[in-house]
């Protein structure tokens, strides 16, 4: 099955690299840009059947090294 | 008194660390990352580099090399384990320290002297040193900005003028016990006058001093 996992920077932990990004978007006349956040997608292909239990495993995957607790967040979608 | 220098894929200041600490009396074995025995050690320093390439995030693979149980044993054990530059960033991944080390606020990689204060003696990097001290050591890094939304690390060295956007201007942030350190810049890079600077020794000094027998 296709796994994506988003991992995503908790909104109250500094992103210096979209700050750059929006302050860019301004430079080229991009006024209406509010915000930016760079964030991480991992595609994964996992064995298995059954969606539940593929979703469960890669939620622990994210838990254990995928995804840093400190810092982010995370969101896995299984597709097929 | 044996400190093991740990070596994974990527590090790039074992010879430095180890050369440092036995040109301060100390003895000093490289030890690969593989190894799951560090019985007989009686401290233990992660030395700065690009541990496995840095993927993923700085040190989130090589929290998980085998040798990374013995350090943990060897961090509740109470023995001195130190992580410089990317050690550091290890010992935040495996949670031994608190908090994580994020971009520099600046987006530059700083390589440069920078000047540090001690803040807090009860650690086994800094119980050499004075309270107030100022230490002139290296940074290099670019991931050097430490963030720890708890707020509860232990700050045993901050930046009198903060480069990265460090919380709390830290340099060094230990546990609560205090053996176990993560310092950013590179004291073992100020150990010689030919290096433009020897004040690291005074942490080196104080990082061999604590080591107990095993």
């Amino acid at each position: 099955m296709r796994v994506t996992v988003e991992i995503t920077r908790r909104p109250e932990i500094a992103d210096p690299q979209g700050t750059t990004i929006e302050r860019a978007l301004h430079d080229l006349g991009h006024d209406e840009v509010r915000s930016v956040r760079v964030d991480r997608v991992f595609h994964l292909e996992v064995a298995g059947d059954d969606p539940e239990t593929v979703k469960s495993r890669v939620e622990e995957m994210c838990r254990q090294v995928l995804a840093n607790p400190v810092l982010e967040d995370f969101t896995v979608e299984v597709g097929r | 008194m044996r400190v093991a220098v740990v070596v994974f894929p990527g590090t790039n200041c074992e010879l430095d660390v180890a050369h440092a600490l036995r040109s301060l009396g100390g003895e000093a074995e490289l030890v690969w990352h593989r190894e799951t025995d560090l019985a007989g050690f009686d401290g233990v320093v992660l030395p700065g580099g690009f541990a496995h390439g840095d993927y993923l995030r700085t040190g989130a693979i090589a929290r998980f090399s085998p040798v990374m149980g013995e350090v943990m044993r060897m961090a509740e054990e109470g023995r001195p384990v130190l992580g410089i530059c990317n050690g550091f960033q290890i010992l935040c991944e495996s949670g031994l320290l608190p908090g994580a080390l994020i971009a520099n606020r600046d987006l530059a990689f700083i390589c440069r002297f920078v000047e540090l204060e001690v803040v807090d003696t009860g650690t086994v990097l800094t119980g050499a040193a004075e309270v107030g001290q100022r230490i002139k050591i290296p940074l290099n890094s670019y991931e050097g900005n430490w963030v720890d939304p708890t707020q509860s690390g232990r700050i045993a060295l901050r930046y009198v003028d903060d480069p990265n956007g460090s919380q709390g201007s830290a340099a060094a942030v230990a546990n609560d016990l205090g053996n176990v350190v993560g310092i950013m810049p590179h004291p073992e890079r100020g150990t010689d006058e030919l290096l433009g600077s020897v004040d690291g020794r005074i942490l080196l000094e104080g990082f061999l001093r604590s080591l107990v027998p095993a």
